[in-house]
């Protein structure tokens, strides 16, 4: 985090140092008022939710507000659910299938990004165009796109010899088909996080590297990759709460009545589908409320592995 | 913002003569593969955008033909016409829903963020830091786990299937408060505030007069992200609107996912889904660019 070291300091600021963290009782006052906005809207739109799934999970809790007390009967009943485990599994699935490609390509993009380029803004500009389109709207395109009969990528397919795939009809093809929606969206945008940071590596390490006649594929692995670490787990994190959530591409991609189910056999559906699922078409809140919680908790386990797996490779350098 | 653009070297003249070294950069060649493979993964961005224009412009007949068509035919009026005049979609009424939702929701952003990210950045009060800490934290939990007790909350408040169901989640963001505490730590100098200080005015003047015209290049950037954001939600729309108060986004869904097989028509309405933003981009896409950059490079 940046600090105000690099002016020499002034007065007020070696005042100010000499009492870290307490201000004169105006500025205690405005503090507290400037920040608590955010945190009042949070407690009552994040926090309190966040809690309260937790306490609703622990009923069996319908719409319309009847609820009786079940303790962890609806984690235990998680457990015997095929299709929670389904939808876990999917998710998952579709996570790695996504964010692995993704996450190197984005890597690839970001050094070519940060060559000597003219007219710099506009390559930027190009690869962060997929972003700025709405879910939505990537959804539907790529479900016209993928279509069995007319679509785009099986008349492509067609040319080289591939029979028409029934895209939405198999786990292995919803998957891909999905996961290319998810990179298409997102891998330009993580080029860019990954670009500002390549932009903080030293150019000296690359000319001499180049000087010693390491190729670019050398300098990818041994400068980028190491000089970007803390960068690579920050996205993966990131990746991973979007990836945990995937939610709007599967439900479009099956259009008609039981969309929330992905797919005739659940093929594609993910944890968000299953909740929303359970708590809106089943009216099940409470068992939907466990459901998330697991959620919750697998987002948090991976993301304290993010920073474990952090820590290691800075002990290791 | 733009500090980092700064960071890049010079053109190539002012490297000096004495790099001989670098034969094949001296070199230069009409298109570098660094291009050719730029612009093929410029193309493959731009490809899926592309082809809901050719759908959007041509009959539905045209939809259905192998091979697909690749050229935009003459039928695009015509659909967004259906679009607009539709009945049941009432596309223009979620426009009109869409741009209050984000307007409301981004200048709340923006405004909180501005006074968090102040306060973060140069007030001393008690707690600062693991309050700061805590707002980071906040940036990694999902909005969506919540959402069961959420709509409960909304069914309670009698506002399920308003607008203020969908605005009132996200008038604030940490994200931006964390941008507007960073952008205010590297912008705006003590001496600046300590003027304002011995000049007499109160903090609150202070942050009126001195603080907001300073941050405004980050609080554009802001605004832009957070719109662009509000603009594309779908998950929490989808769940708390109904069909009489829908968002671009929720209308659109509906309109994909019903039993209507009327491809030109949906694609036409995404078109017009995606259009506005592509005006922001094509006019604001530098400074996007640089404030997506700059949010993860602080991060």
């Amino acid at each position: 985090m940046a600090t105000l070291t690099s002016t020499p300091a002034t007065p007020a600021q070696r005042r100010r140092r000499a009492r870290p963290g307490r201000g004169p009782r105006g500025e205690q006052v405005a503090g507290y008022a400037f920040i608590s906005p955010f945190f009042l809207v949070f407690a009552v739109f994040g926090l309190f939710p966040l809690l309260f799934t937790f306490w609703v999970s622990l009923h069996d809790w319908s719409l319309l507000g009847d609820r009786s007390w079940s303790g962890l009967g609806n984690y235990s009943k998680l457990l015997g659910d095929d299709h929670f485990w389904n939808a876990l599994r999917n998710t998952l699935g579709i996570f790695v299938l996504a964010t692995v490609p993704q996450l190197l390509l984005s890597l690839v993009l970001a050094q070519l990004l940060n060559q000597r380029l003219r007219a710099r803004t506009l390559w930027r500009m190009g690869v962060l165009l997929p972003n700025i389109t709405s879910i939505a709207a990537v959804g539907i395109i790529f479900t016209l796109l993928f279509a069995r009969d007319f679509g785009l990528v099986n008349w492509l397919l067609g040319h080289v010899g591939v029979e028409p795939i029934a895209w939405q009809q198999h786990r292995w093809s919803s998957w891909l088909a999905i996961s290319v929606m998810v990179d298409w969206r997102w891998t330009g945008y993580n080029a860019l996080i990954f670009l500002a940071a390549l932009q903080a590596v030293p150019r000296e390490l690359y000319d001499a590297a180049s000087i010693d006649g390491a190729g670019p594929v050398q300098q990818f692995r041994h400068i980028t990759v190491p000089m970007l670490r803390p960068t690579i787990v920050f996205v993966t994190l990131v990746a991973t709460i979007g990836g945990m959530q995937l939610f709007t591409e599967p439900l479009l991609f099956n259009s008609g009545a039981n969309a929330i189910t992905g797919g005739t056999t659940r093929q594609f559906q993910t944890l968000t589908m299953y909740v929303y699922e359970q708590a809106f078409t089943g009216q099940e809140f409470g068992y939907a409320s466990s459901v998330a919680w697991v959620m919750f908790i697998v987002i948090a386990l991976i993301g304290a592995l993010n920073a474990l797996l952090l820590r290691r490779l800075r002990g290791v350098q | 913002m733009t500090a980092h653009v700064e960071l890049e070297p010079a053109p190539v003249v002012a490297v000096p003569a004495t790099q001989t070294v670098e034969a094949p950069r001296v070199r230069r060649r009409l298109v570098s593969p660094t291009v050719v493979v730029l612009s093929f993964v410029t193309a493959l961005s731009a490809f899926p955008l592309y082809f809901m224009v050719v759908m959007a412009s041509r009959p539905n007949s045209d939809i259905t033909s192998v091979p697909p068509p690749l050229t935009p035919g003459g039928e695009l009026f015509t659909n967004l016409d259906r679009v607009l005049s539709n009945p049941d979609i009432t596309f223009g009424k979620a426009v009109v829903n869409t741009v209050l939702v984000a307007t409301v929701t981004t200048a709340a952003v923006v405004f909180f963020s501005c006074l968090a990210g102040f306060a973060f950045a140069k007030l001393r009060f008690v707690g600062r830091s693991p309050l700061l800490a805590f707002v980071l934290l906040t940036m990694m939990v999902p909005v969506q786990l919540g959402l069961i007790p959420l709509y409960m909350l909304m069914s309670k408040l009698h506002l399920s299937g308003t607008l203020p169901a969908v605005s009132l989640p996200f008038l604030v963001s940490g994200f931006g408060v964390f941008l507007m505490r960073q952008y205010v730590v590297q912008a705006l100098p003590d001496e600046l505030l300590e003027a304002a200080r011995l000049d007499g005015a109160s903090i609150l003047k202070t942050f009126f007069y001195v603080v907001l015209p300073v941050l405004r290049p980050a609080a554009a950037v802001l605004a832009l992200l957070t719109f662009m954001e509000r603009w594309n939600d779908f998950l929490w729309p989808y769940l708390v609107l109904d069909l009489d108060h829908p968002t671009v986004q929720v209308a659109l869904a509906r309109l994909a996912g019903g039993y209507y097989t009327d491809q030109a028509l949906v694609m036409a309405g995404t078109l017009l889904g995606v259009l506005p933003l592509l005006v922001v981009f094509i006019l604001f896409g530098r400074q996007i660019v640089g404030g997506i950059m700059e949010g993860g490079l602080k991060s």
